[in-house]
């Protein structure tokens, strides 16, 4: 068989039926809901007296409406806690899996995915979520569905889809102390553009990529979909199966030893050929700042805002202006001159145990600066939370000024309570700068763990490689 | 599904790249539990002056008077004409359906977002890509002639402008055949139900440890 690419294996194992026409059937293993993009799909199965194809493949949870605060009292928006309760009672119509408010297994969807085995290496994965490229940190099929294909994943167990395009992002070098997967996915989006990778499958390779965690993986192929890639991958390897073993959902005994050798055909070929090849210097990276409107305009902390007079592009020009503008800045600020009002540390990019004790690292025995307004910590799910309460990571954070709140999506896209107001200005560990994403009128630079609790205490950016 | 063949309307444009659904259908909107009823809240912070929430009636509200879609001769467009990578970032169809909540039933891009993109198909709005100098011109005859209008004609795979131009454009096969008749996607992949579960069993087979829940 001709070499295959890491995508086309996991494409070619899920086909039900090929169209012939670059379009095929794809089986789906693995299917997550939450409460958002699935109340029309639920409906639409009711609507059509159709049932779930396959039970056991799905797996639902609550994490954007979710409060991070004052859990016991439930939710306090009606709107937020009817959806929430929308999906309570489709799972327990239909029979699905779900982890409820207050389970301590309960957190943001592509958190819990793979904190319970639930994301396997050579899966397909979907889920109503663009994010749900994380799961392709594990050398799975993972992609974000709309709520049409929500419905029809639960009625068919199986997705039309059209094959992408190979993107290999080649990461030779190792990181510098201090930088990260997230400084690392903002450099690869800086390069490439917002729309660099659309109609492609990214997998990410090289020694800087082998040399990350599962955690570092995840934050890189989460922002995948920034750079238009529904799909991040990376291939599976020892590291891979450390963080999968004792899983709850993972294989065990003579299963596992099926698996592993199965798992261990999730690379691609060394003569496998990619449409398209980026490379960059791991070694170069510098931690990352957005100071723009999309998850491309971004530079390094040791660069200045830039001018839009210099962009050659009139339509690029104007946007980079109106983002300055909305984003409140001036061309040639030092971005260690912008000082944030509100610090938040969390997302389904940011919010796993490496994640908080890179921060933790950083705010040890050190105060909150003056200006800084709130200051939020927001784990990625209950079992992070009780694991970085085990490390007394939870005292670090309070001691220096940082506020401890429960699991969910919560200031990323803030749909709970914890919504920016006008004009504030947030560094935040999250994926996405869009306007009014954090709240209307709200102003995001997307930075990582260590830089944004750098910011926190020195009151503005700073590098976190020298903090 | 509504079936799509022809449709024509007055053209509005939207001169901004990179337009994210976060700007197409804000975040508090997407708490409804519904499909419709989207469209008053289509691209509502560029749309509005004030802070819009949920089940707030939209006819009082301070309108943006500078922002496109609220100019008088852009009124009941149907096509919307946008820049590069329109439909960026979040997954959320609810982005499709206040469009076609509103009224728009074609968007011409230069560049789509693949999730975006996707979910159109699903709901009777036709997606078409056009090089970037053609979407260019039609920047300039949409923006310099009042009342510009184009039909689109999706068995033809045609755009017909003023003065008899004809623009082609490409649409794939399967979108294409789903959107003439209006066809049900998960009707169309029952009818290979044999061939899933035979898909279904081998799998089982060659990786059962796929097919449990807890240990």
């Amino acid at each position: 068989m001709a070499a295959r690419t890491l995508y086309d294996k996991l494409w070619d194992d899920h086909v039900v039926r090929d169209a012939g026409d670059g379009t095929a059937l794809l089986y789906i293993d693995r299917h997550l809901l939450h409460e958002v993009t699935s109340p029309q799909a639920f409906e639409g199965l009711r609507m059509a007296g159709r049932s779930p194809w396959r039970l056991d493949a799905n797996l639902a949870v609550a994490d954007h409406n979710v409060p991070t605060l004052g859990l016991e009292h439930g939710i306090t928006d009606p709107v937020s806690r009817v959806q929430v309760e929308t999906l309570d009672q489709n799972c327990a119509d239909f029979g699905i899996e779900e982890f409820r408010m207050g389970d301590p297994r309960q957190g943001i969807v592509h958190v819990i995915g793979p904190e319970q085995g639930a994301t396997l290496p050579g899966m397909t994965v979907v889920c109503g979520d663009s994010h749900t490229s994380t799961h392709g940190a594990f050398g799975a099929l993972a992609y974000g569905i709309g709520t049409s294909e929500v419905e029809h994943v639960l009625a068919t167990q199986c997705l039309q889809q059209k094959k992408a395009r190979n993107l290999l992002i080649q990461v030779d070098g190792v990181l510098a102390a201090g930088v990260s997967a997230k400084d690392l996915a903002l450099a690869v989006i800086a390069k490439i553009g917002t729309a660099g990778g659309t109609g492609c499958a990214i997998e990410f390779g090289g020694e800087a990529v082998r040399g990350l965690s599962m955690e570092g993986r995840m934050t890189l192929c989460n922002m995948a979909i920034e750079a238009g890639a529904r799909v991040g991958l990376v291939a599976v390897d020892d590291v891979t199966l450390g963080y999968l073993a004792g899983r709850p959902f993972s294989p065990v005994g003579e299963q596992w030893d099926r698996a592993v050798t199965a798992w261990s055909e999730l690379h691609s070929d060394p003569e496998a050929q990619f449409d398209r090849v980026v490379k960059l210097d791991g070694g170069a990276v510098a931690p990352q700042v957005s100071w723009g409107t999309s998850p491309e305009l971004v530079v390094a902390v040791t660069d200045r805002v830039p001018d839009p007079a210099a962009e050659p592009d009139p339509s690029r020009s104007e946007a980079m202006q109106r983002a300055l503008d909305y984003m409140g800045l001036k061309a040639g600020t030092p971005i260690v001159e912008i000082a944030p009002d509100i610090v938040f540390i969390g997302s389904c990019t940011n919010s796993r145990i490496e994640d908080l004790r890179a921060a933790a690292e950083i705010v040890r025995g050190r105060q909150v600066a003056p200006g800084i307004k709130q200051a939020l910590v927001v784990p990625g799910s209950g079992l992070i939370k009780r694991q970085a309460e085990s490390e007394g990571l939870d005292r670090l954070f309070m001691d220096a000024g940082f506020e401890w709140r429960s699991p969910g999506c919560s200031m990323c896209l803030a749909m709970n309570e914890d919504p920016l107001e006008p004009g504030q200005r947030c560094a935040s560990t999250s994926n996405r700068n869009f306007e009014g994403r954090q709240g209307v009128g709200g102003r995001t630079h997307l930075v990582s763990p260590a830089m944004a609790a750098a910011a926190a205490i020195a009151g503005h950016f700073v590098d976190s490689r020298e903090f | 599904m509504e079936a799509f063949t022809e449709f024509e309307s007055v053209v509005v444009p939207l001169d901004r790249v990179n337009v994210d659904t976060d700007a197409i259908i804000p975040k508090q909107f997407l708490k409804s539990i519904k499909r419709s009823g989207f469209g008053k809240n289509l691209f509502d912070e560029w749309r509005y002056l004030d802070i819009g929430e949920p089940d707030q009636a939209c006819s009082g509200r301070p309108l943006n008077r500078d922002f496109v879609l609220n100019q008088p001769r852009y009124q009941g467009a149907g096509i919307l004409l946008a820049r590069d990578n329109f439909g960026c970032g979040s997954s959320r169809e609810h982005a499709v359906w206040a469009l076609a909540d509103y009224g728009i039933r074609v968007v011409i891009a230069p560049s789509f977002a693949d999730i975006f993109f996707n979910n159109c198909f699903k709901n009777g709005v036709l997606p078409i890509m056009l090089a970037g100098a053609l979407v260019d011109e039609l920047f300039i005859e949409v923006n310099g002639t009042p009342g510009y209008g184009l039909k689109v004609d999706l068995r033809a795979r045609q755009i017909l402008g003023p003065g008899g131009r004809i623009i082609p454009f490409d649409v794939d096969d399967h979108n294409r055949h789903r959107l003439l008749h209006g066809l049900d996607d998960i009707a169309l992949t029952l009818e290979h139900a044999e061939e899933i579960r035979a898909y279904e069993a081998q799998r089982r087979d060659r990786a059962p440890w796929l097919f449990r829940g807890v240990n």
